[in-house]
């Protein structure tokens, strides 16, 4: 069906010229398919070993958090934790990779933070709260981590399958299809020559044997 | 450079342990409610949203929604039930999408 071009010498010139293209583009969109894919399953195999991580210890957390709250009146608990003296805030960039924007977080410690992360006093609370507090303060940054993390291979994942699609319809749709109509358009013009060149013959032998008559 | 917070959802018991350390914590028993406070979360500045998988579970074509974007980060996380696999299942998912297969789960048998 794409057969519905001119067959002259000037169309050939532009689809040789956009075969080109599509050849040169294939090429590029592959290299960048294959770099995604290495970045990505880099990134992948990291996600998983740090979630499988996480959640473990996120889990061990939240049992000793739940130890605390058996143990400590619902009030008490409340108001132990009411009023927390570390804010958490993130400072977002940006990273590319492979002209993909993903984010990147980092978190911004205030001073001090680090050695007391308890916002209460030690008085009326349990020491099991003390424990999942400070495993909960050890995992954020983990936490933090794996969020940028899924937030990039996500994103990488959409741009591979979008750049696979495009290689694909490159390699299998629009360059076998320039490739056909090319030879389309050379085979008629080939075709036109031949023909011009026995009307000629054939001209001749006429002209020739009138004047031998 | 700018300054985005944290914020976490989930049921109450599993998350109130973030509140000490300074996240936004934002309680839901489940139902209608989620979608409403999802939607008031994310139209303010948080980078990272954790919320935990029973929720989440509830709450999955918008989650998928936001996944687009580049910000909110959504992290699955487990309450304290235990974790359901939803996040490994994303992460297996995403695998899937990029390179046909899954490579990461299936060697290993688990």
């Amino acid at each position: 069906m794409e057969i519905r071009i001119n067959p002259t010498r000037m169309e050939l010139n532009r689809l040789k010229g956009r075969l080109k293209m599509a050849l040169r583009g294939h090429k590029l969109l592959k290299d960048k398919r294959d770099e995604l894919m290495r970045k990505f399953l880099e990134l992948i195999r990291e996600n998983k070993s740090l979630r499988s991580k996480v959640e473990a210890e996120l889990s061990r957390s939240f049992a000793n958090f739940l130890l605390a709250s058996a143990i400590m009146s619902p009030e008490a608990m409340e108001e132990a934790i009411m009023f927390p003296k570390a804010r958490a805030e993130i400072d977002v960039d940006e990273a590319n990779v492979m002209s993909v924007r993903v984010p990147r977080f980092r978190i911004l410690e205030k001073e001090g933070q680090r050695s007391d992360v308890y916002p209460y006093g030690f008085a009326n609370t349990s020491g099991e709260l003390d424990t999942s507090i400070s495993a909960l303060s050890e995992t954020l940054p983990h936490l933090i981590r794996l969020a940028e993390l899924e937030k990039a291979v996500y994103l990488l994942a959409d741009e591979i399958d979008k750049t696979r699609r495009r290689v694909n319809a490159l390699e299998h749709v629009m360059i076998p299809q320039l490739q056909e109509t090319i030879k389309y358009i050379s085979m008629k013009l080939d075709e036109g020559e031949r023909s011009a060149l026995t009307r000629l013959m054939k001209i001749k032998d006429i002209v020739r044997g009138e004047e031998s008559a | 450079m700018s300054m985005y917070k944290v914020a976490v959802v989930g049921d109450k018991d599993s998350i109130s342990g973030f509140k000490a350390l300074g996240v936004s914590t934002y309680p839901v028993t489940g139902g209608e409610e989620i979608p409403h406070i999802l939607n008031k979360i994310v139209r303010e500045k948080f980078a990272v949203i954790c919320i935990t998988e029973n929720i989440a579970q509830q709450v999955m074509p918008q989650i998928a929604e936001l996944n687009k974007k580049q910000l909110p980060a959504i992290v699955l996380i487990p309450n304290n039930q235990g974790a359901l696999g939803l996040g490994m299942q994303q992460i297996k998912k995403n695998a899937e999408k990029a390179i046909g297969t899954d490579i990461l789960f299936g060697k290993e048998g688990s």
